[in-house]
């Protein structure tokens, strides 16, 4: 039985905000199914793309205790990748054409650009590991997660100045289409964000109970006890990195999507999406994969469900604040756990 | 063979703690190490396991080899897989994980599957307690498991030589004597052991060798027989007096102190 003591107030005032919410949506849902079940899975889209990112984020702070702050720069790098790709059709920064865009028919070459992609935005992650993250191993962790921070700056500027982010198309073979089940129009990127999650998130559970893996969460828990077994802590960062900026640049080509955006392009803003995620990251705790994935779906639930049942109802809440709501889920999950939902209590670590 | 000629290490660039320390592990042997806290015992396998970079310390004089080959500042997982493992003071499990994903850490370095699996069997042979207890959260293992799985661990290595840092450090007399008869087991398939130890008794009842450190360097070494016999080692390491009545006491303090003149300088 839960007390009514002041410990437990945000926790009372969450199944008191919960029961009223559910009621509502109870009620929306049979006097609109169709309508429902679209922001349903419009949500749990919102929610895999944020899962994704918020996956990125775990991945490089479980090895390394990095917060990395340039996952939304790393996000909207990949999305320029794969736009050189396959809008410009050549190597990313160079004149050579892309060879790959015009095997098979339009989705094979299309998906095989993509993997170039991310095959280039690992790259880009090994590289700012190698230069920015190694030398700075041992030093106080602020400082690394001010570096990332300046990273974020200084890749952005790249991005948007240097490389011009106007804009870009990313030119998905299936658009803006979609497919309509039980009068609900769901997009095809909404069923791609989901399935890539369900890849994802069974990909990282597998590779934490593989060799490598194993070796990555020694090194989170004790890295000098890593290190006596022979395990290379440099190494493990690398594959970290390398697996974290592609998880961002997933996000990003997904953040060019609906239900994120309905451009189909890379905008200045698409590097938004990881500060976006950010709120996810944190309710789910920060060393967590399943946090991620919950905190995730959870935020996006969230997002979503406000702004198509609460925007309209009221005068005073203005159109934009959809946007806040997963940082008011963040704050009171905070309150009931204040190490994320899955977060390990920093205790743990004498 | 290992070999630690006049090694000198330093912390910070300003504390020195090893003052020209010398040992050697011969193949096949067990070597016992010596000391009381702060003697510098786990510096001295911090160097050589190569370690010290962690705790900002480095080597700043002397040599270490191993069959020949100089190791000092080497990576540590260049010297574990040159055939040296360590088993860290204080257990270090990793708890968060399994006993099995444990085990899987200590082999990292072995790349051949067969060899792997072969080492496995070996360390469910040494112990048998581990093997009921696979999958199951290393955190909660009582302390003398948790020693056996940090031996198992290093084990599974296959390494040559094997570093103990005091391994009975915690445990009941029973199970000290139930990892001094692993140490024992380990040794005769072949692996040389350095055990550091403040159990002297423990140390000497098995070791082939053993040295006596105090701040810093070697103030003695032979054989156990040798060692057991010395007045001060019987009574700084043993706790073993000649007499106990009162009255000699202060005479005896005196005795503590040209003794440990004796030894440091
Ligand atoms: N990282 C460090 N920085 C500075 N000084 C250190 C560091 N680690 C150890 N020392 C100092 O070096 C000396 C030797 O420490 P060490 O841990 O090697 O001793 P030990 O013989 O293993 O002792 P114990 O039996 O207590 O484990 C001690 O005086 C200790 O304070
Ligand atoms: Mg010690």
């Amino acid at each position: 039985m839960i007390r009514l003591d002041r410990d437990n107030v945000p926790l009372l005032f969450l199944i008191g905000a919960l029961i009223p919410t559910t009621i509502f949506l109870v009620i929306q849902a049979v006097n609109d199914p169709a309508l429902f079940l679209e922001t349903l899975i419009k949500a749990l889209g919102l929610g895999a793309v944020y899962a994704l990112i918020a996956l990125g984020f775990v991945l490089i702070f479980k090895a390394t205790q990095t917060v990395n702050f340039a996952q939304g720069a790393l996000a909207a790098a990949g999305a320029l990748f794969v736009s050189f790709l396959v809008a410009d059709e050549h190597i990313p920064f160079t004149t050579v054409p892309n060879p790959l865009i015009n095997i098979g028919p339009e989705w094979l070459g299309w998906g095989l650009s993509v993997l170039v992609a991310l095959i280039f935005a690992a790259l880009l992650g090994l590289i700012i590991e190698r230069i920015t993250i190694r030398p700075m191993v041992g030093e106080p962790l602020f400082s690394v997660a001010v570096i990332t921070l300046g990273l974020e700056i200084v890749l952005r500027v790249f991005n948007n100045d240097t490389v011009k982010t106007e804009f870009r198309a990313l030119e998905i073979p299936w658009g803006n289409g979609g497919t309509t089940v039980g009068g609900a129009f769901i997009n095809y990127s909404v069923i791609a964000a989901l399935i890539t999650a369900v890849v994802a998130f069974v990909g990282v559970f597998f590779f934490y109970r593989s060799k490598t893996g194993i070796a990555m969460r020694a090194v989170a828990f004790d890295q000098e006890a890593a290190m006596a077994q022979g395990i290379n802590v440099g190494r493990v960062f690398a594959i970290a990195w390398a697996a974290g900026a592609v998880l961002a640049a997933i996000g990003g080509i997904f953040a060019t999507q609906p239900p994120v955006k309905q451009t189909g392009a890379v905008e200045p803003e698409t590097a938004n999406i990881a500060f976006r995620a950010l709120p996810a990251v944190i309710l789910g705790g920060l060393d967590s994969a399943t946090g991620a994935l919950l905190g995730g779906l959870i935020v996006g639930l969230a997002e979503i469900f406000a702004g198509q049942y609460a925007a309209g109802e009221s005068d005073w809440l203005g159109a934009g604040y959809p946007v806040i709501v997963p940082y008011i889920v963040m704050i009171i999950g905070l309150l009931v756990r204040p190490y994320g939902l899955f977060g390990t209590p920093e205790i743990r670590r004498v | 063979m290992l070999e630690i000629a006049n090694l000198e290490v330093v912390y910070n660039e300003v504390i020195l703690v090893l003052r020209g320390l010398s040992i050697e592990v011969p193949d096949g042997q067990i070597v016992a190490l010596l000391g009381a806290n702060g003697a510098g015992k786990t510096t001295t396998l911090r160097a050589i396991s190569g370690l010290l970079d962690v705790h900002e310390g480095a080597v700043t004089k002397g040599s270490i080899s191993w069959n020949g080959e100089a190791i000092a500042g080497k990576k540590p997982s260049e010297i574990v897989r040159s055939g040296i493992t360590q088993v860290m003071e204080g257990r270090r499990v990793f708890a968060e994980m399994t006993v099995d994903e444990n085990l899987t850490t200590g082999g990292f370095t072995i790349k051949d599957k067969a060899a792997t699996a072969a080492s496995y069997d070996r360390v469910m042979e040494l112990f048998p307690q581990l093997g009921e207890r696979r999958s199951q959260t290393a955190g909660y293992l009582s302390g003398g498991e948790q020693q056996m799985l940090a031996i198992g661990r290093a084990m599974m290595a296959s390494p040559k030589l094997l570093v103990l840092d005091e391994p009975s450090l915690g445990l009941a007399p029973m199970l000290i004597e139930q990892i001094r008869d692993i140490i024992v087991d380990i040794n005769k398939s072949g692996t040389s052991v350095l055990l550091i130890e403040q159990n002297a008794m423990m140390a000497l009842s098995i070791a082939d060798y053993g040295y006596i450190m105090e701040t810093g360097k070697i103030v003695m070494d032979g054989e156990p027989a040798k060692l057991l016999a010395d007045d001060d080692v019987k009574e700084f390491y043993l706790g073993l007096h000649s007499g106990d009545d009162t009255e000699k006491k202060s005479f005896r303090d005196v005795k503590h102190y040209k003794r440990r003149k004796k030894w440091s300088s």
